[in-house]
């Protein structure tokens, strides 16, 4: 009975004797598995349990990925160990580690990571509720859709480097205007997601909600939330990626620390090796933010996909 | 009329059935070239635990009827009663299941089941009856599956189960058999009247299988008519002999079948 399919076998699935024509994404059209219900099929394990069966798998997808970046490494640490390029222009990967080390001794690199990680967080916070909220007006009522998104619109048109001037000039040189500034990246691919998906929410559920006596609000947290969760997800995703260009944006006009601050100090100081470590760490940190998410994604959305 | 089937206490906490009534109802909807009339003074009385089935050709206006019976949609002029009330909108006295199942994705059957249960039913009474209502339609084994890991059979059973958990006074079903396989509405068909026996509900079936018709309903109302461009009304309602479960080869049944063909403008004839 255990035969054998990419890699794994049947025995994985206790159920998967019984149930043959049950569990596979449904049964081919028959009627005949549920009139006949035999009880002995009644565990009916859902697809998604072998998901974590099988985490072998999921170790070495990881693994794989990682593969890339060891060559990048590599081909780095050629280029600049073989004269390709000047030290000054690129340093090789152990005195971008050497930069790194002796930063984290003095405690100055928990520090930018720690402030730059805390804005981040702020402003994702922040302008990813407002984009839910203002997105879902939008995304729902007519009359706001008309009367806003135009403006909306036009306010998303507006690249970030611009907002840093006035922001300043409101908000001082504190951590409101990176916040703010942050906030704005952050609001956008959530508002822009959620309206988007909203108005297309299947007529046929929204009838449904209406004909079983759901009010609007209930309507909305019921079956229209439900139904564009995936795009919310999505849109949170691409909101973290921006709180992070936005951050960089902000701590290049006017910062005393944070990692937009050490590209430019390292930048006047004519240190290329903490310039390099603070791209890199901009890297892992927002791969390691948006991994977070995208597992959180996994559980939630564990029904829809 | 169905004096078996109402004679039959309803089982605890189960609201009875209600008698529905209709007198002169009528809906137009606009269009670009003008007023589209659809429903023309229509006027039928339904018993309480009545099944009465709704015959007529496509985009005749079944649909829309039912609509005006659960507050859906609102007619232009004339009087809907439920019981002795008047329809409300979106009346939360009726339940209705619809040609798709439209059953939540994300949520699992017995999570669906539960969207029908009436506003406030406590916790543990609304998984009781969700459960018992899931094993009524033959589906208590599959609580726990998501709608896209059954067959469309077993989702609009899920889709009839949820209608009924609301306890409705009137039980409005829009062709909801009609994208089913052959063999698969025959049994959904025989599922419905022992849903029926057990929880004996008006009921009102849009349809324009004439088999269907004939096999389930007490009466069934040829919906159409006679002038292009007219609304609908009530051609002719006409009394099923026989008392249910009928035999599907009956003679009777098949001289009315051809009755109502041709109400419908299909004739016997050409069939053989």
């Amino acid at each position: 009975m255990s035969t054998v399919t990419d890699g794994r076998t049947d025995l994985a699935r206790p159920d998967a004797a019984g149930d043959a024509p049950g569990v596979p994404g449904g049964p081919a059209g028959g009627e005949s598995a549920g009139s006949s219900a035999g009880p002995a099929t009644g565990s009916g394990a859902p697809r998604r349990r072998r998901r974590w069966e099988i985490p072998h798998r999921a170790y070495a997808v990881g693994l794989l990925g990682l593969l890339v970046p060891a060559v990048l490494l590599a081909a780095w640490h050629w280029a600049s160990s073989t004269g390709v390029f000047a030290v000054y222009q690129l340093p090789p990967p152990a005195s971008v580690w050497e930069a790194g080390l002796d930063m984290w001794s003095r405690g100055e690199l928990t520090h930018h990571v720690a402030i730059s990680t805390q804005r981040v967080l702020l402003g994702f916070a922040i302008g990813a509720s407002l984009g839910l909220v203002i997105g879902a007006f939008v995304g729902l009522s007519r009359w706001s859709s008309v009367l806003f998104a135009p403006t909306i619109g036009a306010f998303r048109a507006v690249p970030s480097l611009a907002w840093v001037p006035l922001l300043i000039l409101w908000l001082k040189l504190g951590e409101d205007s990176k916040v703010t500034l942050i906030a704005i990246g952050a609001f956008f691919p959530v508002y822009t997601m959620v309206a988007g998906a909203l108005r297309h929410v299947d007529s046929h559920l929204v009838e449904l909600g209406r004909a079983y006596g759901l009010k609007p609000l209930s309507l909305f947290t019921r079956i229209q939330l439900p139904a564009v969760l995936p795009s919310v997800v999505s849109g949170l995703r691409l909101a973290l990626a921006q709180a992070w260009l936005f951050l960089v944006a902000a701590e290049l006009a006017g910062a005393s620390m944070g990692l937009g601050f050490l590209l430019t100090d390292s930048q006047n100081n004519g240190r290329v090796d903490r310039l390099v470590l603070a791209i890199v760490l901009l890297a892992l940190l927002g791969k390691l933010t948006d991994s977070i998410i995208g597992v959180a994604e996994k559980r939630l959305l564990r029904r829809w996909i | 009329m169905v004096p078996t089937l109402t004679a039959t206490p309803a089982p605890t906490g189960r609201a009875a059935a209600s008698p529905v009534r209709l007198r002169g109802v009528t809906r137009s909807f606009p269009t670009s070239t003008g007023l589209h009339h659809v429903l023309a003074g229509i006027d039928l009385d339904i018993a309480a635990g009545e099944i009465v089935a709704l015959i007529g050709a496509s985009g005749c206006g079944k649909s829309t009827l039912l609509r005006q019976i659960c507050g859906l949609d609102t007619a232009d002029a004339g009087e809907l009663l439920i019981g002795s009330d008047p329809v409300r909108p979106v009346d939360q006295r009726c339940a209705m299941a619809f040609q798709e199942p439209r059953l939540l994705p994300w949520r699992n059957l017995a999570e669906n089941v539960a969207l029908g249960l009436p506003p406030g039913t406590p916790a543990a009474a609304g998984r009781a009856r969700v459960g018992e209502l899931l094993h009524l339609v033959g589906l208590g084994e599959y609580a726990d599956r998501l709608p896209r890991q059954v067959s469309g059979g077993m989702a609009q059973r899920t889709s009839l189960a949820r209608a009924l958990a609301r306890n409705p006074e009137v039980l409005l079903l829009d062709e909801p058999f009609g994208a089913l396989d052959a063999l698969t509405r025959l049994n959904m068909q025989d599922l419905l009247l022992d849903v029926h026996a057990a929880e004996p509900t008006t009921v009102v079936l849009v349809t324009h299988d004439v088999d269907e018709a004939l096999y389930l309903a007490d009466r069934v109302a040829l919906v159409g008519t006679d002038r292009p461009g007219g609304g609908a009304d009530i051609r002719s309602a006409i009394t099923v002999p026989g008392s249910r479960p009928r035999d599907r080869g009956d003679a009777e049944l098949a001289a009315l079948k051809v009755q109502l063909l041709e109400g419908l403008g299909v004739h016997a004839q050409h069939r053989r």
